[in-house]
Parts: C-alpha cells; structure tokens; sequence
C-alpha cells in the first residue's frame, strides 16, 4: 500500500511565527482548549495519585465489599476486595499513560530513524518496507500473545507489544514526509552545497518532519491507552493487584451481576482518556494543516 | 498489470517466508527447553527423547527450519499439551466462527462507517456532520471489550434481547447462528466503523471538490449520481486500503470480543492457551494470524487493480 | 450610477442565445461579503464565438461558472441570465440539471483533472446522452464513438474503451469536448479550454470548437487570459476588469482600436490578429487588480492608469457606445485618443 505524498509549499524552516501561528489556531479552538484542559487535569492527577489517592490501592477491607458509589469514605465505592474503586481508577490510568507514553517512546525510537532512511536512501526503502510488512504481519494482540509466551505477561510486556505495532505507521507518516521534503529547493540547496546526507537529515529533514511526527504521536498514545487495557483486560499485560483499568472491568465482568456499577467507570475514564487524545490530536493536526480548513 | 501482480505475490511471499523465521526463532526462544515446553505433562526422558525426533530438535538448524515449514505447509501444527488434539483439527472447528465473526464485523463497519462519512461529507455544516464526527471520534476511543461488557449486562442479561454468551453454527439454525453473532460482530465493528467512516469523510471532501465532480455537475447529473458514480466511487479505493489495513486490528479485536462473549473461535482458543502455557497452540496462532494477514492483504491488493484503473495499466498504486 | 439599460444590442440575426444582464455575484467569506462579478451584461448569439479576457481574478470564471449555475453555495447570484428566454438565475435545481449538459455545456481549463480517473470516457459521455436524452446503453455508446470522431480522435472505436489516464492531454480535452457536445447545446462555455496545453495542441483544439459552430451553430464562449486564442477564434471580445465589463467589440475593432486604456495595455505586447495563437501572453501591467470586496465608486483601474485623473476617483465610467451606431463600448473617462495602426483582417 503506498502512500500518496502531495508536494506542499508550506515547508518553510522551522521558525517562530509558525509556531505562534498554529498556537493560537489550537486557541481558538475551543474543542482544543477543554480535551487540553481534561489531558493536563489528567496528567497531574496521574502523577501525584500516589499523593492525591484517598487510600493505598492495596488496601483492603473485607467488611466492606463492593459497596456502591457514594458510601460515605468511598466515593466511587468499592471492589471484591473492599478495595477503594477511586484510588485504584487513579493509579489505574496513571499506569496507562505510563504504558502509551513507553509504547510510543518506543514506536518513534525506532520508527522515525527507519522512516527517514526509507525516504531519504532509495535503496533502504524496499528493505525497511519489508521489515514494515513484517510487523504489520503480527497484530499487536497476537503479538503479546508470543511475547506473553516466550517472557511472560508484564506492563513492559504490554508497553513493547503495543510500541511494536505502532513503528508501521510511524515509519510510513515519517517516510512520506520525508520523501515530500526531500523534493522541496531548501534541501536540494543544502545538497548541492555538499552537506553530508546525515546532516541534511538531522538539520533540514527532521526538524521539518516533526509536526507530523507530534500529530503521529498524539493519535498513537489513545491506541496505546486501548492497547494497554485489552492486554490488562486479557490478563497479558499488567498484572494483579498492581492496578489497572483493564484488569478492574476484568474483574467487573466476573462480578457483573453483584456489582454492575463497577464495569461502568474504569471504561468512562479509559474512554475519557483516549478521546481526549483524539480530539487534542484532530485539532492539532488541523492547526498544523496549511489548508487549515478541514476538520 | 502482471508485473504489479507479480511483484506484490513475490513481496508477500517473502514476508510470508519471514514471518515463518520470526515464529520458527520465536519457539526457540521459549523459555527452557523447547522440548520441555512442548512435551506438557509427560516429562520422562524417553519422551523428551521422542519429541526431540518427532521435531527434529536433534538436526541441525537450517535442516529444521525446512523441516519446519514442510510440516507447517502440511497443516501439521502439533498436538495440544493440554488435550492432545490435533492443533489443525482445533482450527478447523475454531476458524470458521472468527471467519464469521470477522466478515460480519466488516460488513457493518463498511456500511455504517461509508455511510456516515458520506453523509458528513455531503452535509457539510449540518448537524448530521457534527453527530457523524462526534459518534466517529467516540468509536475510535471507546475501548470495545468494554462496549461489549455494557452490552451484555444492559442489552443481554437485563433485557434478554440477545444471548449473552454461547454459539450455534450457522449450518445448524441459520437465524439463531445471527442471533448468537450480531451483538459481537456490532461490537468488533465499531472501532472499523469509526475509521472507515473518517477516511471516507476525508476521501469524500477530496472528491467533491474535485474537478471531475464540477464537469459531473456540469453535465446535469443528479447529485445521487455525482456523488455516487463519481465521488464515492474514487473514495471507495481508500475504504479498501484501510480495510486491509486494519486487519491487524480487526483480528485483536476479534479476540477480545470473543473471549467476552465467550464464542469459541480463534480468539479465545489463543487466550486459553497463553494461560496454558500450550506452546504449539500459540505457535500455530502466531503463524496462521501472519499468514491470514499476508494472504489477505495481497487479495486487497488484487481487489485495488480491478476497482482502479489507474493500477491495471501502469503497474503503480496511485 | 451606471446605467446599461440602454446598451445597443449587437445586430445579431434573431434572438440571442444567451443573454446575461446586470449579472453580479458575491461570496459570503470569512473576511465578509467580496464582490467578483459587477453588473455585467453581455449577448451571445447563435453561432457566435465570444471571447472574454482579463487577468486571472478579474471574475470571468466566475462568471462562466455562474451562468449554469455552478458556482459553490456561499455565491449570491444577482441580476438575470436568459437561455433563450427562459430565466435561470433563481430557477430551481430541476431546471438547471436540465439546462446543465443538455443545453449549455463546460470544457474546463484542465482535461486530465476535470475527466475522472476510475471511469472510461465512453462511459463518460454516455451518462450525459442517458440522462438528457434517454438513450439506452448501445445507442449511447454508438453515439459516443460517433462524437469521438467528430472532436477527431484517431480510432475512436477502441478509444471509447480507454480511461483518461491513457490518453495525451490533447485527446484528453477533444474527450471533454466530446462530452459537452453529446446532447448538441445551443452554448458552449470553454474556460481557458486551452491553457494546460502545448501551444501545437492548442490550434487544433481550437479548430474543433470552430467546427463545432460552424456544423452545429453552438454558440461559444471562451473564456482566457491569452489574446492570441481571442484573435484566433473568436468573433466578439469582452474584457474584463476586477469584475466589471470595460470594453465590448467586434474582434478587428478591439484589435485595431482598443479605447479603454486597459485594453490597450493588454494589447500593447500581443499579438495581431492573424498571428498563430498562444505565441505571446498577456504583458504585466503595473499595480494590483485592486480587492474585489472595497469596490469604489469609481474606475476600477484608476490606480493602475495613466491617464486617470479626478473624475476617474469620484465616478465610475459607464459602458457606452464609443461613437454612434457602434457596437464598440467601453468604460473609459479618458478613452485612447489615437487609433492605433489598422492592422490586416482576423483569419478565423
């Protein structure tokens, strides 16, 4: 499948009137402004939950199972094990950005070299587009299945399974633009002024490819957040009692017919999460559009 | 044409063949002796001794790699650690409820997702826009397992609509065998819906204000046949690449969804065996999801030459 | 302010054609409302080429665009456009999908973008001869072939079978002639029909559409910013400026005599008529074309003229005979006073 790269005359080097530009685009868009609002409240209620949570997450008080929402002491109630639902959410989605920030720490590591390199030298272009196809070969799910076998089920496991999956579209986002720059006068300049292929890439490429590299970014980490709590889910990837959104709707399911208020809230926050990545990366991507007239 | 044909069937087989390696190292890497992992539970020495022949763990490297795909091309996966069934037999009464599942799961993504991105597309501005947008980027964020949990405790166990659980083959009672496998496949395809649904909103929005759509106008077509014959028809070659595309996506979910309905196809058949440790399961999994996804991806490929012209002739997708 | 109520109608033989009158156009915008197209009037009539010239922006697109109804939804149509009588501007959707392709018909300026990629052009030129004429399938196809010899494309036969894509971008646009004369409209509006291709291409789809007046009598507007196609085929010139007609004549006349100073300053580097068409474009004129939304009340060229003064501030001309019993008009306060040499008679 190839991708179609449209030569734009938007590429002008990175500078601060552009930044500013699509900056205050991203301001007035009030879609942008309330998901970055939800996604800064979210980060920082992630990192200080050890802090911020009511009770430890391990906590438990038999005397008090699956008490509903609202019981006084436990605002979102509590699980089989008497558990507070409330703290384990918060410590639930501060693993989950942990898990999509390494699984997309890891896609670009690994992706972003690869795709300059399959747009910049021909001749690495078939054999990394093999690799490509190769990884695509392996859904991520099936693919912490065999990770899951040969290492056993982890967050890492979880974290490396979903970041594989992602490098493909990293590398394709990344090539196609590399490819459109490639063919733009300010970097054929800088090769006819013998600049050496690394630095043509690390000075013109790479710096130029970034806005489509943050907008790839920005829609990895909410298929990552997903990836995390399937694998969770499924028992593959963060294990019990360490708490995650995943493993809590799992257990949810097992109690569904008890407690049926408990496999609503993990899925409210998970969803929250991504679509808040989502909306936030659409209005990105539409800031950084030069035709800025798509939603 | 023939040349692009050839040049995708020799690219997939290559890939096909290292995807085979991948699996064949994959095994290897198994913690502990791979035929410890494969033996189950009889450990005795003489057994181990059997497995290593029957495996040919006792050759050297490249002469069991050939053996390797030589069984696998065979259909010969092993047998399970857990039951000693055949591995094949357990696909061939595992397979066809995915297949299944899988089909189903397309179709309605294709027609809900193409239709809201055409109608989106059309009514630009209109609040039917503003719904199909929204309802997109909630499919695409919505983590489905647990769309399917509410399903069955508010559709499926409370108002009985739908069975919860369970399948009925579809030679046996048709229209219960739909019953059992609506709700899943609605659940699988909602994630597919919502991305098949922005591309062709994007696709969409392309075409019409493109100029062969302004000569479509011009020529006093009625807008269904403009956006039909002209526009959709050209957008409709992005709905299949992502379709192929997300194949990898479809079969994760697939899984999922599976393991919670609690339907007994491939899905849950590799679940089962993750937590079982049943290595030549796994194995057969791994391997048959590249393969499937490999096969699949070239037919795409073969389907994209017949919708567009453009790759009959010159060889080159557009 | 300007009254073209008056305005001498060409003597043309019977009714015309097409008759736009008083037509303006404006878009609603992010920045406001901006005019395009000012109070233009303008006859066509049967059998005849007009030519209609301007710098790009200068609205004469949008005019073309505007007479079958093809602009985008944000235009406001204003003032009236007549095929042959019947009104079209403000006619329902019905009445203009009619008109579309049946009676007035397109050929744009890019054929390889205008004809779609994914199906064959005897498919494309059938559906028009399906939709207006109720042709069956075989019919349409047989009648395609026939049209695909008439724009003179070599073996038409299998060319009918061919997707755009494996067609030169001559044939491309001999296609979209095809096309627009399936159903025999009464006009025919080319907009820069000619620009995307090579200047030897150029003279023989102009030959076409010569053709094509001269065995259906289509009457042909072309729109273009290249004089030599103006001298080339076409019997009548409009020019236009930032949405304004400015001057209106017979071809040698225009030729010959140009009075608005605009127009002279479009002539003074092209070509004569006679010379083969598309060697020469247009000359830069200083300035700007001023922004369409702030039209003042005035000449819209005054600032890039030479000889504006006051009066060219505070009024805007309006489009008069240059003498008695002419058909030569123009908007000029201050029209060239020197006729230029006579120059040799137009061939067509």
């Amino acid at each position: 499948m190839t991708v179609l790269t449209v030569p734009t005359a938007d590429a002008v080097p990175v500078g601060l009137s552009r930044r500013t530009r699509i900056l205050r685009r991203l301001r007035r868009n009030p879609l942008a402004v309330v998901s970055f609002v939800v996604l800064a409240l979210a980060a920082v209620a992630a990192l200080l939950s050890p802090w911020l949570a009511p009770y430890a997450v391990e906590q438990t008080d038999f005397a008090r199972t699956f008490a509903p929402p609202g019981t006084p002491g436990h605002l979102l109630g509590t699980d089989d094990l008497g558990r507070d639902v409330l703290s384990r959410i918060m410590l639930g989605a501060r693993a989950s950005l942990q898990v999509a920030i390494l699984a997309v720490a890891t896609s670009l590591v690994i992706g972003v070299p690869l795709g300059l390199a399959a747009g910049y030298f021909r001749a690495w272009d078939a054999v990394i587009s093999r690799f490509t196809d190769l990884l695509l070969a392996f859904p991520f799910l099936i693919m912490a299945v065999g990770l899951a076998a040969i290492r056993g089920a982890s967050l890492t496991n979880a974290a490396v399974a979903v970041g594989i999956a992602q490098i493909p579209g990293v590398i394709r986002v990344v090539r196609s633009d590399t490819l459109r720059l490639k063919s733009l006068d300010f970097v054929a300049a800088a090769v006819v002024d013998g600049a050496s292929d690394l630095w043509v890439l690390a000075r013109h490429i790479l710096p130029n490819a970034t806005s489509v590299i943050l907008v790839q970014a920005t829609v990895a980490i909410p298929a990552a957040i997903l990836g995390e709590a399937v694998l969770s889910f499924l028992g593959l990837g963060i294990q019990p009692p360490d708490p995650s959104l995943g493993t809590m709707l799992a257990t949810a399911q097992q109690f569904a017919a008890r407690a049926p208020w408990a496999a609503v809230l993990p899925g409210v926050v998970i969803m929250g999460l991504a679509l808040a990545f989502n909306v936030f990366g659409d209005a990105l991507r539409d800031a950084l559009d030069p035709k800025g007239d798509r939603r | 044409m023939a040349r692009y044909l050839i040049t995708r069937a020799w690219q997939s087989a290559l890939t096909l063949l290292l995807s085979t390696v991948v699996v064949f190292f994959g095994v290897r890497a198994l913690p502990g002796d791979p035929a410890l992992a494969l033996a189950g539970e009889d450990r005795s020495p003489e057994a181990l001794e059997a497995i290593r022949h029957h495996y040919g763990l006792d050759q050297p490297l490249p002469l069991q790699f050939a053996q390797y795909v030589g069984r696998m091309a065979q259909g010969d996966f092993g047998e399970s650690i857990r039951t000693g069934i055949p591995v094949s037999s357990m696909l061939t009464t595992a397979l066809p409820v995915t297949a299944e599942l899988a089909v189903l799961a397309i179709l309605i993504a294709a027609a809900l997702g193409v239709g809201a991105g055409v109608l989106a597309a059309v009514r630009r501005g209109h609040p039917a826009e503003w719904l199909a947008n929204g309802l997109a980027l909630i499919g695409l964020s919505v983590p489905h397992f647990w769309l399917g949990l509410l399903a069955i405790l508010y559709l499926s166990v409370a108002t009985g609509l739908f069975p919860a659980s369970g399948f009925v083959p579809l030679l046996d009672d048709p229209v219960d065998n739909l019953h059992h496998l609506i709700l899943p496949a609605v659940i699988l395809g909602t994630g597919l819906a919502a991305i098949i649904m922005r591309q062709t909103r994007s696709a969409m929005l392309d075409s019409l204000s493109s100029d062969y759509v302004r000569t479509a106008k011009a020529k006093g077509l009625r807008p269904r046949a403009v956006i039909t014959r002209h526009a959709l028809r050209n957008s409709l070659i992005v709905v299949v690449t992502i379709v192929g595309l997300q194949l990898g996506g479809l079969i994760s979910g697939a899984v999922v969804t599976e393991q919670i309905f609690g339907l007994p196809g491939f899905g849950k058949m590799t679940i089962d065996a993750v937590f079982q440790r049943d290595y030549p399961v796994i194995q057969a999994v791994v391997l048959l999801t590249a393969t499937a996804y490999i096969l699949i991806n070239f037919l795409v490929d073969l389907l994209y030459s017949v919708i567009d012209p453009r790759i009959r002739v010159t060889g080159d997708p557009a | 302010m300007t009254t073209t109520g008056q305005l001498g109608d060409p003597p043309a033989p019977g009714a015309p054609a097409l008759e736009l009158r008083d037509l303006s156009v404006t878009f609603r915008t992010e920045g406001g409302i901006v005019s395009a197209v000012d109070r233009v009037s303008l006859d066509l009539a049967p059998g005849e080429i007009v030519g209609m010239v301007g710098e790009s922006g200068c609205g004469k697109s949008v005019t073309a665009m505007s007479i079958a109804g093809l602009l985008p939804e944000s235009a406001r149509i204003s003032g009236s456009i007549r095929l042959q009588g019947t009104e079209l501007v403000g006619a329902r959707d019905s009445v203009l999908r009619r008109v579309r392709g049946k009676e007035i018909a397109y050929i744009f300026q890019e054929p390889m973008s205008s004809l779609n990629p994914v199906l064959t052009v005897g498919r494309q030129i059938t559906e028009v001869l399906q939709v207006h004429e109720r042709m069956s399938r075989r019919a349409a196809r047989a009648r395609a072939v026939e049209l695909l010899t008439l724009v003179g494309i070599p073996s038409p036969a299998t060319r009918v079978d061919n997707y755009p894509h494996q067609l030169s971008g001559g044939m491309r646009q001999r296609v979209m002639i095809a096309m627009a004369v399936a159903c025999g409209p009464k006009v025919l509006v080319a907009d820069e029909p000619t620009t995307a291709l090579d200047v030897t291409v150029q003279a023989g789809i102009l030959q076409v559409l010569r053709d094509l007046r001269d065995r259906l009598g289509t009457s042909i507007l072309i729109i273009t910013h290249d004089l030599g196609v103006i001298a080339d085929v076409a019997d009548r010139v409009v020019v236009m400026y930032a949405g304004r007609v400015v001057e209106r004549a017979q071809v040698t006349d225009l030729f010959a005599h140009p009075h608005h100073r605009y127009t002279a300053g479009l002539l003074s580097a092209s070509p004569t008529p006679g010379v083969h068409a598309g060697t020469q474009r247009l000359q830069e004129i200083p300035g700007l074309v001023p922004v369409l939304s702030t039209q003042p009340d005035a000449c819209t060229f005054a600032d890039r003229c030479p000889a504006a003064d006051a009066r060219c501030r505070d009024a805007a001309p309006p489009l008069d005979a240059v003498a008695a019993a002419t058909d030569h008009l123009a908007a000029c306060w201050h029209p060239c006073p020197i006729p230029r040499t006579q120059p040799e008679e137009a061939s067509a």
